[in-house]
């Protein structure tokens, strides 16, 4: 008993010197925030450009209007950035209460920009979600260090991504292992693989992946970016690129616009490999029809980049309560399975399969994960994200090289 | 009972005042505060973002922005070709072909080319010239032996071409409709028929007799597409290059970054954009200057070349390809829509299906239904003012002077991305920003001076006896306007509207920029499916952007003949 006192003054404690809000000094119980949720509306700020993704969220609301009675509205964002300057323009103006923004789809980046701005929900509700019990921080760290930044409980983990390759089996029967082969492969049949081009993020992606491979210590990318050893850090990697550029798609002179279109080309035969950063996107893709029945997927030697995506309460949400209420239905079993569903979205779960009860863990066993994606022993190892520094540096230097001749 | 008549006309639409001062504020308000929004960030002041000292750091930036002179040259060189090629072809076909039945079925294919959104004309571009597209997988792999779409860079090409193509491709018709209009008022018949007894070809003698009289009554909208064509956002971000982009797409690009200094980067951006667009104009007039001084020189020659078969025919042939590139291009957006695993090289799909269309009015519901409000709002309310305006006018006995319609150009001549930017902070401000209100208001801007042109000159024409007549039988103003000179102009009206719309659902950047990404249209939509990977959903939305319009336009033209169907004299006539 006097354990949950001691935790509920460090927690006020703390809550209060963040001075966020007024009525958070005192901790509030589960049921209080489902009292005090109900008749609010969400609007929840996420990237829109995939239809599936879009239902996923539109099932979601209709669920929690169900369960709670709390209205959730998906604002279709086309760059998660918007969402952020739309906060920073809204904390110049002086809206510190009832901002337009209650739940943001986010990670990396825009994460640590608002974040560091101090534009976010106090820290440590997430960890207060009753769901959390089931989140797998031991075996995914990454739902507690967003690119390497402690979360903090300022957002809450909500799918896991991995780079993973796809090839088609009727024109490239055996995909290359390592980026050196896909090098050597390219050499001898050009044009065949492009990457998107950097800043966006999947050409940033491919940056941050090929960097990881090709830095002498790989221990650098922890850290923040060292200006003073910079470029002779990246020297691997550009050099690497010099000689692969010639023999991209298009010569490297015109490059797939992110990894949707990557995926039209692969199914165009116009690419031999194409990437995602969802596991299940190739099967998700057959089902759809945009990728022939033939695509498989493959990962590289060594590992893949890997990361989880998270959703995050901004510090003038008027609709805090309502937005915890949907960040704890995301978490739940039922709405993790769905989503990793390859039929409904496919995004892997941040889940600890294993620990869940018995009825919940069914619902994981019996999905079909589909005909083109690995199982989750055939993904290989997971390698972090750089630290965020490295992102906008890589993006310049690439610029500088290879965007503005 | 006279005088309150008198009193009600006093207050209602006598003086042309009110509705001229609303006009004004509706165009030049959101513009020059736009401006100004763009302008203080440009120059370090944004207090919103914690900058608040004027220094020059934001231009600096942004000239060491890699590639930035390239995007500038490309800027430019897209702008000045795609304009000079469009008004070429448009002079020389109607020098060549003019008061003729080729000239007047091509008006007829032309004209509702002018509702088409550009990214509509662009994707349908893409889909047919791609190296996978439509044009490869005919010859595919019989002919070419292409087993595999060739690595041809066609899309996205370093100098611009493409993107000039599309450009070209829209531009054509516009500049077409509006030599069409100008024609009207030029005596061709008669001055053809002398230059011909004089012996001249059908060509010059248009060229150096009608010609000069044409081109000072189009050379607005000429210069608007210029401006346009400079600072185009939507066909650059389809077909032209990237690496690096024209100058327009990149500062969308540092609009939507996460970073705050890249904020007042893109001001600096949309500053520099005004000036490369005024620079465009300006080497455009230099070039008018040359060309006057040509035809001079040309004219004073007395050379005949009587014999212009060729040069026909050649311009002729071009427009005729224009036109299938268009209309192929609209006839496979329509295919993909309906197709299902269409693979390369398969010149037709194998599976034709309606599941993309169902998905896409379940789902996009809402979607189309913003798009039809914002377009149906901002077209019946700019009508509203303009026949306010015109009316006015009328009861003024006199009509909106010259100086009027140069002003309506002013929001066709200002590049979009320099002022919507600082008007989307501005709203941010009011708290309206996301609002379908604001983007309303947006969209009117440049809803109004369509509906304005397309009205103005059927309301000038219109026989002043009818309203004589009906006066002297005692009708008051408000009764002849609404019993006379409304429903004598009820089908222009329709049209005016339905113009009005179609600019309305054509609109991506104020609706991206203004609705912060709330509000989304078919345009928005199909700009953001453009980066997705599903051809047949895009093929659906891009289907949309020509069907709402054409819905409407179809509207205008059914409701006259409805109203009208037991008044002989009002049915529209076949050679309207």
């Amino acid at each position: 008993m006097w354990k949950q006192n001691l935790a509920g003054l460090l927690a006020a404690f703390m809550f209060g010197a963040a001075g966020a809000l007024a009525d958070s000094t005192v901790p509030r119980s589960w049921d209080d925030i489902t009292e005090q949720a109900k008749g609010q509306t969400v609007y929840f700020h996420a990237w829109g450009g995939e239809p599936r993704i879009n239902s996923y969220i539109q099932w979601a609301a209709g669920e929690l209007d169900k369960i709670y009675g709390v209205t959730v509205e998906h604002v279709k964002v086309a760059e998660t950035a918007n969402v952020v300057t739309q906060i920073i323009a809204e904390k110049s103006a002086g809206r510190d209460t009832n901002g337009s923004v209650d739940l943001v789809w986010i990670n990396g980046e825009n994460f640590n920009t608002l974040k560091s701005l101090r534009l976010l929900a106090e820290p440590g509700w997430a960890q207060t979600l009753p769901n959390w019990q089931y989140v797998d921080v031991e075996g995914k760290p990454t739902v507690i260090k967003d690119f390497t930044i402690p979360t903090d409980g300022q957002e809450s983990p909500w799918g896991m991504a991995q780079l993973v390759f796809m090839h088609d089996t009727r024109r490239l029967p055996q995909p290359p292992a390592s980026l050196s082969e896909l090098a050597e492969y390219l050499a001898e049949n050009p044009g065949r693989f492009s990457y998107p081009q950097p800043p966006e993020f999947f050409g940033t992606t491919f940056l941050k992946q090929a960097l990881i491979t090709l830095i002498d210590d790989p221990s650098k990318l922890d850290r923040p970016v060292n200006s003073a050893t910079f470029e002779q850090d990246v020297k691997p990697l550009f050099d690497f690129l010099d000689e692969l550029h010639p023999t991209l798609w298009r010569g490297g002179q015109a490059f797939p616009r992110n990894a949707a279109h990557m995926r039209q080309l692969l199914g165009d035969g116009e690419i031999d490999i194409a990437f995602s950063f969802n596991p299940a996107d190739a099967s998700s893709a057959i089902e759809n029809g945009e990728l022939p029945d033939t695509v498989r997927s493959f990962v590289l030697r060594g590992g893949t980049i890997g990361n989880t995506h998270f959703v995050a309460i901004p510090y003038n949400s008027s609709a805090k309560e309502g937005a915890m209420l949907l960040a704890n239905f995301l978490l739940s079993p039922l709405a993790q399975a769905r989503k990793q569903d390859p039929k409904i979205w496919g995004d892997p779960t941040v889940l600890d399969i294993a620990a869940l009860p018995a009825e919940d863990r069914a619902r994981f066993d019996e999905l079909d994960l589909g005909i083109a994606t690995l199982s989750p022993e055939d993904l290989g190892a997971t390698l972090p994200e750089p630290h965020p520094t490295w992102v906008s540096e890589l993006e310049k230097a690439w610029a500088a090289r290879y965007g503005g001749s | 009972m006279a005088q309150r008549f008198q009193m009600k006309t006093g207050l209602g639409a006598g003086s042309p005042k009110l509705p001229t001062l609303l006009l004004f504020v509706l165009l030049a308000g959101p513009i020059s505060a736009g401006l100004l929004g763009t302008l203080l960030p440009a120059f370090g002041y944004l207090p919103a973002l914690g900058a608040s000292d004027p220094s020059p750091d934001a231009f600096r930036a942004l000239f060491s922005a890699p590639g930035i002179w390239t995007s500038i040259a490309l800027s430019l060189g897209t702008g000045l070709v795609a304009t000079a090629l469009s008004l070429g072809i448009v002079i020389l076909f109607t020098a060549g072909w003019s008061s003729t039945r080729a000239f007047d079925n091509l008006r007829r294919f032309l004209s509702p080319l002018l509702s088409v959104p550009h990214a509509a004309a662009a994707f349908g571009l893409a889909f047919l010239i791609a190296p996978s597209g439509f044009l490869v997988r005919l010859v595919s792999p019989a002919l070419s032996g292409w087993e595999r779409p060739p690595d041809l860079l066609i899309l996205n090409d370093p100098y611009g071409l493409t993107m000039t193509a599309g450009l070209i491709l829209k531009e054509v018709p516009f500049l077409f409709l509006m030599t069409v209009a100008a024609l009207t008022q030029v005596n061709v018949k008669s001055i053809s028929r002398a230059v011909a007894s004089l012996g001249y070809g059908r060509m010059r003698g248009f060229l150096i007799t009608a010609a000069p009289q044409v081109y000072p009554q189009i050379r607005l909208p000429v210069l608007a597409v210029l401006a346009y064509s400079t600072s185009v956002v939507d066909v650059a971000l389809i077909l032209g290059p990237t690496t690096p982009a024209p100058l327009a797409p990149r500062i969308l690009v540092w609009l939507s970054d996460p970073d705050p200094a890249m904020r007042l980067k893109a001001s600096a951006g949309a500053v520099l954009q005004i000036a490369v667009s005024a620079l465009a104009i300006l080497i455009w007039l230099g070039f008018e200057r040359l060309a006057r001084n040509w035809f001079f020189r040309t004219s004073r020659t007395g050379r005949r070349q009587a014999s212009d078969r060729v040069p026909r025919f050649l311009v002729l042939t071009f427009v005729i390809i224009l036109v299938a590139v268009t209309a192929s291009g609209f006839g496979l957006l329509g295919l993909w829509s309906v197709a299902r695993g269409w693979w390369f090289p398969d010149t037709f799909p194998a599976q034709l299906t309606l599941a993309t269309w169902r998905e896409a009015l379940t789902t996009g519901g809402t979607t189309i239904w913003t798009t039809f409000v914002l377009g149906a709002g901002s077209a019946i309310c700019c009508a509203a003012l303009v026949i306010w305006l015109l009316e006015s006018h009328t009861r003024a006995g006199n009509v909106p002077g010259n100086r009027l319609r140069q002003f309506l150009f002013l929001p066709l001549l200002v590049p979009q991305v320099s002022f919507l930017f600082g008007l989307q902070v501005l709203f941010i401000h009011a708290q309206i920003d996301g609002t379908l209100l604001a983007v309303m208001l947006a969209h009117s801007v440049f809803v109004l001076p369509y509906v304005f042109l397309a009205l103005a000159d059927p309301w000038a024409h219109q026989d002043p006896r009818y309203a004589r007549i009906a006066a002297t039988l005692g009708a008051t103003n408000s009764r002849i306007f609404r019993k006379v000179r409304l429903p004598m102009l009820l089908t222009p009206l329709l049209v005016a509207i339905a113009i009005g719309f179609a600019v309305s659902v054509g609109q991506y950047l104020p609706t991206v920029l203004i609705g912060s990404g709330r509000v989304s249209t078919v345009t928005t939509e199909s700009l953001a499916l453009a980066a997705g990977g599903n051809r047949s959903l895009l093929g659906v939305y891009a289907m949309l952007q020509l069907i709402l319009p054409f819905i409407v336009f179809s509207l205008a033209s059914l409701i006259p003949a409805l109203v009208f169907r037991n008044r002989l004299g009002m049915r529209p006539t076949s050679t309207h």
